[in-house]
C-alpha cells in the first residue's frame, strides 16, 4: 500500500495528475462530522484518478431531517455507487453502515474508534523521510482519548514494527491503555526523551464532557510542544500533527512552522496520495474493473 | 363445592423455600395448592380430579421476576402487558414486577390502580407494579409511598435510573419504614456514569467508546450502606455487576443490615467482550463487566450474596439499537431467556439447582411479601413444570415478546419451561417441536 502511494506522490507533484483508473467510477464523500482536509482529499483523490465525486455533507442532507444512519446508507446503496469514504462522529457507526451497502466503504474517520488513512499517510510521510518504520521510536502526544488517530497509528506502527509512546495528562488517556502495546508517560519530558518522531495531537474539545484539563494555558505549559520539550527528542526528530492545529495549546507556532523539523504540511500532501492509492486497490475489485491503462479504456 | 381439582402426578417436586426434592405429586383446588408430596398418588381420588402427568419432569413454584420493563402505558409498540405476560409464561414466570419507566411515569394511586387493572384484564400472568420514589423519576419530590403501597405498589424505585440525592435517600429510606417498604436502587453514581456507553476498561479504549467505571457501582452503593445503617431501612441493589459491589453487599449483611442484591442473566453470562464489534444489544446497565466480574456475580449467587435473580427484560425497538452504539439505547430482552441462563450455572456445575431456584422464587416473594413462590399447602397455585435438561437454540424469531433485542440470538442452552399454571389455571404449554 505505501509502495503503491509511493507512485502517486510523484504524479502528484507532476503538472499533468489525471489518471483514468477510476473513470465511470462513483464515489461518494459522506461526511457527517465537518471535515476540510480529509474531505478535500478524498476529493482530490477521486478526481486525480478520473472517478465521479460527490460530496455529501450532514447541513446540506436529510440527516438533519431525523433519516437515520441505516436508511441514509440503503438510500445512498440504491444510487448504486462504487465507493463510499465515510466520516460520522459515533464510534463504530461507519462499520453499522458498511453493513448495509453493497460497494467498498472507506472509514474516513469514526469517533474515538478509527481513522485508517491518516495513519497510512502518517506512515508515509514517516517512511519517506527516515526510510524505514522499523525500530523507530514515536511519541504520540495529547489527548489519546478522544483520538481515533491515535487508535489507528497504535495499530499501525505496532504492526509495523516501530515503539509507540503514548504522552499525556492521566484524564486524557484511556484506561488500560497500557495493554494497547504501547509505553505510557504523563511526562513530556521523560516521554521525548530519544524519540524519532513527535505526533502531536489536536484537544478535541467539542468531544469534552466535563474539564479534563483545568485550562489551555496550563496544559500548553505541561503538555504543549515548544523548543524546550522538543529539545529531549532526538535532533533529527520530525514533528507531525494531523492537524487541524491548536496554535498556542498543543503545539507552539514556531515549531509547527519549523521547516527543519515539521512535516505537518508534507502530512497533508501524503494523505492525497495515500487516499488514491486506498481508491484504487478498492476498485480493483469492482466487477469490469479496467487496468489503469488509457488503451483499454 | 365447583372449585376443580387438578393433581399433578409423576414430577420431581422442587421447592426451594423448604428444600423439598423429592419424587411425587401435587394437588390444586381452584386457585390454591391442597397437597403435596411423595405419597399423594391418583389412586385415591374419585374422577372429578383432572391428572396431569409431568412425565418426571420438574415441578416448581412459578418464576417471580422482580424487574421488568413493560412499556404501557406509552409506549405499547414495543411492548404492552399482554405481549409481555405471553413471554412471561413461555419463560415459566408466573409474577413480575413492572418497573414505572413508562409514560406517563407510575407516581400516582391512579397509575398505580391503572397497571394493576390492565394487567388483569389483560395479561396471563400477575403482574404486580413498582411506583416511582419521586415525582416523574425526577428524584426530587417524594411520592405518597404509603397511598401508593395501599394501592397496590410492591416496591419503590426509580427503575433504570438512581435514587441519587443523598439526602433524598436518606429520607426515603427512613419514612419507608414506618410501612416496612421495599426500595429497589439502581446503583449507578451518575455523574461519574455520565457519558458512558459500556465498561470503562480495555474493550471501551480499542472500541474509542466512552466508559461506565466499576468505581460508579460501588461508590452508590457504599453510600447507601451509610444510609441504611442510620436509617434502619430496606433496600434492594437491583442488578450488581462488580465484585467490589458484591463484597460490600457481604460486609452489610455480616453485620445485620437489610440489604439484598440481584443480578440479572446478563451480569453472569456475558461480559465486555460481548459488545464484540459494537453490538447495540450487548449495550445495557449496569455495563457487561469484565471476566473477573462476571465470576464473581456467579460465586455471590452459589453463596447466597445475590438473593435475586431477575430477567432486567428491557425490550427496544429496532429504530432503538439499529443505531451507532453510542446513541443506541440502552437493555435487552430477558423474560424467556431467565430459565435457561439461569440453568447454565447448575449444568456447569456453578450452583446448585435450590439454590438458583431460590433466587428465582422464595427469595423475590420474601422481599415483596408474597405468599407465592413456594410449593405448601394453601400457597397460591402458581407453578411451573419444567424440563431441566433440553438442549435448544435461542431463536429471536420464536420470542413472543414484541421485542427482539436478544444478545442471546443463536445460544446454545438447555433446558426450559413446559408448562406455566397461574392460579390454578395452564397460562402455557409448550407443543411439541423441534
Amino acid at each position: 500500500m505505501l509502495d503503491h502511494s509511493d507512485r502517486y506522490v510523484e504524479l502528484n507533484r507532476a503538472v499533468e495528475k489525471k489518471q483514468s483508473s477510476l473513470r465511470g467510477r462513483t464515489i461518494i464523500n459522506l461526511f457527517f462530522e465537518n471535515s476540510t482536509r480529509t474531505r478535500t482529499s478524498f476529493e482530490l483523490a477521486g478526481k486525480r484518478l478520473g472517478g465521479d465525486v460527490i460530496n455529501m455533507s450532514v447541513a446540506t442532507s436529510s440527516v438533519k431531517k431525523g433519516e437515520t444512519l441505516i436508511d441514509t446508507a440503503i438510500t445512498l446503496n440504491a444510487m448504486h455507487p462504487d465507493l463510499l469514504v465515510v466520516r460520522h462522529q459515533d464510534s463504530g457507526a461507519v462499520a453499522l453502515l458498511a453493513q448495509k451497502v453493497g460497494c467498498s466503504v472507506i472509514n474516513g474517520g469514526d469517533g474515538s474508534h478509527e481513522h485508517p488513512t491518516q495513519a497510512l499517510l502518517d506512515a508515509l510521510t514517516i517512511r519517506r523521510r527516515k526510510g524505514r518504520l522499523e525500530g523507530l521510536s514515536v511519541a504520540i502526544c495529547g489527548d489519546i482519548l478522544h483520538s481515533r488517530v491515535a487508535r489507528s497509528n497504535i495499530h499501525l506502527l505496532n504492526t509495523m514494527g516501530a515503539r509507540v509512546r503514548l504522552i499525556a495528562p492521566p484524564t486524557l488517556m484511556p484506561a488500560y491503555a497500557e495493554r494497547l502495546g504501547v509505553e505510557v508517560f504523563h511526562d513530556m519530558r521523560k516521554g521525548l526523551t530519544d524519540v524519532d518522531i513527535v505526533m502531536m495531537l489536536r484537544l478535541q474539545m467539542e468531544r469534552f464532557h466535563g474539564s479534563f484539563v483545568p485550562s489551555t494555558r496550563e496544559y500548553f505549559h505541561f503538555y504543549g510542544l515548544d523548543y524546550e520539550k522538543l529539545a529531549f527528542a532526538k535532533p533529527d526528530a520530525l514533528i507531525m500533527h494531523p492537524g487541524p492545529m491548536n496554535r498556542g495549546i498543543e503545539i507552539d507556532t514556531e515549531v509547527a512552522d519549523d521547516i527543519h523539523r515539521s512535516v505537518i504540511h508534507e502530512q497533508v500532501e501524503m494523505g492525497v496520495a495515500v487516499r488514491m492509492a486506498c481508491l484504487e486497490l478498492l476498485a480493483q475489485h469492482i466487477p469490469n474493473w479496467r487496468h489503469a491503462n488509457p488503451a483499454g479504456a | 363445592m365447583a372449585r376443580r381439582r387438578k393433581l399433578y402426578t409423576n414430577a420431581r417436586l422442587l421447592d426451594p423455600a423448604s428444600g423439598l426434592d423429592v419424587k411425587g405429586a401435587l394437588l390444586t383446588e381452584g386457585d390454591r395448592i391442597v397437597d403435596l408430596g411423595p405419597k399423594l398418588s391418583s389412586g385415591g381420588f374419585a374422577g372429578d380430579v383432572e391428572q396431569i402427568d409431568c412425565q418426571g419432569h420438574c415441578l416448581a413454584p412459578g418464576l417471580i421476576d422482580m424487574h421488568v420493563w413493560l412499556r404501557e402505558p406509552g409506549a405499547e409498540h414495543q411492548e404492552t402487558l399482554a405481549t409481555g405476560a405471553r413471554a412471561a409464561a413461555a419463560g415459566g414466570v408466573t409474577t413480575m414486577v413492572a418497573m414505572p419507566n413508562t409514560e406517563p411515569t407510575i407516581d400516582e394511586v391512579a397509575l398505580v390502580e391503572f397497571v394493576a387493572r390492565r394487567a388483569s384484564d389483560t395479561a396471563v400472568v400477575r403482574i404486580l407494579p413498582a411506583a416511582a420514589v419521586t415525582r416523574g423519576t425526577k428524584g426530587e419530590e417524594l411520592t405518597e409511598l404509603g397511598l401508593l403501597a395501599q394501592a397496590g405498589a410492591v416496591a419503590f424505585t426509580e427503575g433504570d435510573k438512581p435514587i441519587y440525592s443523598p439526602r433524598l435517600m436518606r429520607r426515603a429510606l427512613s419514612y419507608a419504614t414506618t410501612f416496612d417498604l421495599l426500595l429497589m436502587q439502581h446503583c449507578e453514581e451518575p455523574s461519574l456514569a455520565k457519558g458512558g456507553v459500556m465498561n470503562e476498561g480495555e474493550v471501551a479504549a480499542r472500541l474509542g467508546l466512552s466508559g461506565i467505571p466499576a468505581m460508579a457501582e460501588v461508590i452508590l452503593l457504599e453510600r447507601d450502606v451509610r444510609l441504611l445503617e442510620a436509617t434502619n431501612g430496606r433496600l434492594h441493589a437491583s442488578h450488581l455487576s462488580t465484585g467490589e459491589a458484591l463484597d460490600v453487599v457481604r460486609r452489610a449483611k455480616q453485620r445485620g443490615l437489610r440489604l439484598t442484591a440481584g443480578a440479572a442473566p446478563h451480569n453472569f453470562a456475558l461480559n465486555e467482550l460481548d459488545v464484540g464489534d459494537y453490538r447495540t444489544f450487548a449495550k445495557v446497565k449496569p455495563p457487561l463487566r469484565v471476566e473477573t466480574d462476571r465470576k464473581a456475580v456467579v460465586e455471590a449467587i452459589a453463596d447466597g450474596t445475590i438473593d435475586v435473580i431477575s430477567s432486567a427484560h428491557a425490550p427496544q425497538d429496532p429504530e432503538s439499537k439499529r443505531l451507532p452504539f453510542a446513541q443506541a439505547e440502552f437493555g435487552m430482552i430477558g423474560l424467556e431467556t431467565l430459565l435457561p441462563l439461569t440453568l447454565e450455572l447448575y449444568h456447569n456445575g456453578s450452583v446448585p439447582l435450590l439454590r438458583l431456584l431460590a433466587c428465582l422464587t422464595c427469595n423475590p416473594a420474601r422481599l415483596l411479601k408474597l405468599d407465592s413462590g413456594r410449593l405448601a399447602p394453601g400457597a397460591p397455585a402458581d407453578l411451573l413444570i419444567f424440563d431441566v435438561d433440553t438442549p435448544w437454540r435461542v431463536d429471536e424469531k420464536k420470542f413472543r415478546s414484541k421485542a427482539k433485542n436478544s444478545p442471546y440470538d443463536g445460544r446454545r442452552v438447555q433446558g426450559h419451561a413446559l408448562r406455566t399454571v397461574v392460579a390454578g389455571e395452564t397460562v402455557f404449554q409448550r407443543k411439541r417441536e423441534s
